[in-house]
């Protein structure tokens, strides 16, 4: 048997998942890197983007395309503002206490997740592709839109790391990161700083979820999982760290992309919760962590 | 009239009393020194003002605009610069970055810039470099710059030569002197009783939160005893 198109099929497999993450978890991430809160409530916000671009998909008329673009337009901002509104009613009021963001946001994974229950109902939804070009090879054919979502998800991450190294904005985020008592003292506004980094992680979240859904369907508990793996994927890095996040999310994406053709995708969640207790054990700081990889 | 003026704060850490009545009154051009025993207040005073603790009473004044109640990301807006105990620089941004986070805050131009690095021109030839991996006298420098960014009226050191080699302490030294000369009134928390009677005009003691008396320089340096007697060290 000729190994090199199972490889092929499989690396590609894996990097369509990890950009998925990629995206997720650096929200995570950077939440956790700014503030110091472990959103539990994250894989919410990727359902929330998913269930979003549905309805685009159905309601607004046209070809798919129309439906998708518009919801990878709205979902971002949807989420974006509840993710806002959630920080000042809920995260604002208690002090970003540690204890208490992650209680709050079992909370709000709960609110969020009935929501979309009542909402949209129980059963799980699909969603076209916006476009259905295949690309062949000598071996099989492979959906374009799949390494469209990988060229999105290198594009976003640019953008975000061009956002946080080059601007003004991600200074400011980065300063509040290292020290929040002194960037106060530098007119830093901290509250702001925090509103908008969980704007943007949710955003992050929902836009993994619009990509996600021409390949898989859209159900109010979706959220599990990319919660689960962004969660494995910023252990694995270190937490808070950007570029630990991007490493890790390749690595385990792809992994999992093997695993899963060559022998089940439950081996690949084994191996993956199996390597997250080595580096608890071993290298409890993450993989990829050390001076200055920290965003 | 006072550049700044603080009357009356109060502040708690919990049920913990830190600060009782802290009022000072600070000139521009002029250097007052607080001084007491370890945990005296002294940080504690310098957080009030900056608005990090936030004060139960008193007010605070700067250059006749009332500060008082005012969110702490606005005091250095107000103009009051400050150099944290430790330095707390962002270790992990570059020289560059934390001079630019003092230019942010006030908007202020690259004149600002150009003022501090001539003052510790040692910090042109480091701009690239992560800030944490400088020595302690330029991270002391660096610290100093960044609050000079932000053009200060009022300027705060907390133990600013705490841990240094005496070559940086008559640079840092040197640099409050001449800030001092420039109009910019200095706030100063020092232990080092030749740096204090070589730059300070006037003295504070702190004791128990507390100003428990303020005197003129010449008047320490004519009766060395006042150090002795409220903190116990000899000239």
């Amino acid at each position: 048997m000729d190994i090199a198109p199972y490889l092929l099929l499989a690396t590609l497999e894996g990097l369509v998942q990890a950009s998925v993450l990629m995206l997720t978890a650096l929200g995570l991430s950077l939440v956790f890197g700014v503030m110091r809160v472990v959103n539990v409530a994250h894989g919410e916000f990727f359902m929330v983007g998913a269930l979003i671009a549905w309805a685009c998909g159905v309601y607004i008329p046209g070809p798919p395309a129309v439906g998708f673009v518009i919801g990878l337009v709205v979902a971002p901002l949807f989420v974006g503002g509840l993710a806002w509104f959630a920080d000042w009613a809920v995260l604002k009021r208690i002090n970003y206490n540690p204890e208490g963001t992650i209680v709050s946001t079992i909370g709000m994974l709960y609110i969020i997740q009935q929501f979309a229950l009542l909402t949209f109902g129980p059963d799980a939804r699909a969603v076209d592709a916006p476009f259905y070009y295949t690309i062949r090879t000598p071996w099989f054919g492979y959906s374009s839109y799949k390494l469209f979502i990988i060229v999105i998800a290198l594009a976003l991450v640019a953008g975000l790391w061009f956002m946080l190294r080059r601007s003004k904005v991600g200074l400011l985020m980065r300063a509040t990161q290292f020290d929040k008592e002194t960037a106060q003292n530098f007119g830093i506004p901290v509250d702001k700083v925090y509103s908008a980094v969980f704007a943007i992680g949710a955003m992050l979240a929902a836009i993994g979820g619009v990509l996600v859904v021409p390949n898989q369907q859209a159900h109010y508990l979706m959220g599990t999982d990319p919660l689960l793996l962004s969660f494995v994927v910023v252990i694995v890095g270190g937490l808070g760290s950007i570029p630990g996040t991007i490493a890790a999310a390749v690595l385990i994406g792809l992994s999992d992309g093997l695993l899963s053709v060559f022998f089940s995708p439950t081996l690949a969640k084994i191996v993956s919760t199996l390597l997250v207790a080595i580096v608890l054990v071993f290298k409890p700081q993450g993989l990829f962590s050390g001076k200055g990889a920290r965003a | 009239m006072s550049m700044m003026s603080v009357k009356g704060f109060d502040a708690f850490y919990g049920r913990s009393q830190a600060l009782r009545n802290f009022s000072i009154e600070l000139k521009s051009g002029e250097v007052l020194c607080l001084l007491g025993r370890n945990g005296a207040g002294k940080t504690t005073a310098l957080k009030t003002i900056m608005g990090t603790v936030r004060p139960a009473a008193g007010t605070l004044m700067l250059d006749g605009k009332d500060l008082t109640g005012v969110p702490a990301k606005d005091i250095p807006r107000a103009g009051i610069g400050y150099v944290p105990q430790g330095r707390r620089l962002f270790t992990e941004l570059t020289v560059w970055e934390n001079l630019e986070i003092g230019l942010w805050t006030r908007n202020t131009d690259v004149s600002a810039l150009d003022h501090a690095l001539e003052l510790f021109p040692v910090l042109k030839e480091r701009m690239t470099q992560r800030s944490g991996t400088l020595s302690g006298g330029e991270q002391t420098m660096l610290a100093m710059a960044r609050a000079m960014c932000i053009n200060p009226s009022v300027i705060m050191l907390d133990e600013p030569t705490e841990g240094l080699m005496p070559s940086a302490i008559a640079g840092i030294r040197d640099a409050v002197i001449r800030l001092r000369d420039e109009g910019v009134a200095v706030l100063l928390v020092e232990q080092r009783v030749d740096a204090v009677l070589s730059i300070a005009n006037r003295v504070a003691f702190m004791d128990h939160g507390e100003i428990k008396a303020e005197f003129d320089i010449e008047e320490v340096r004519a009766n060395p005893e006042l150090l002795h007697h409220y903190v116990g060290v000899g000239r």
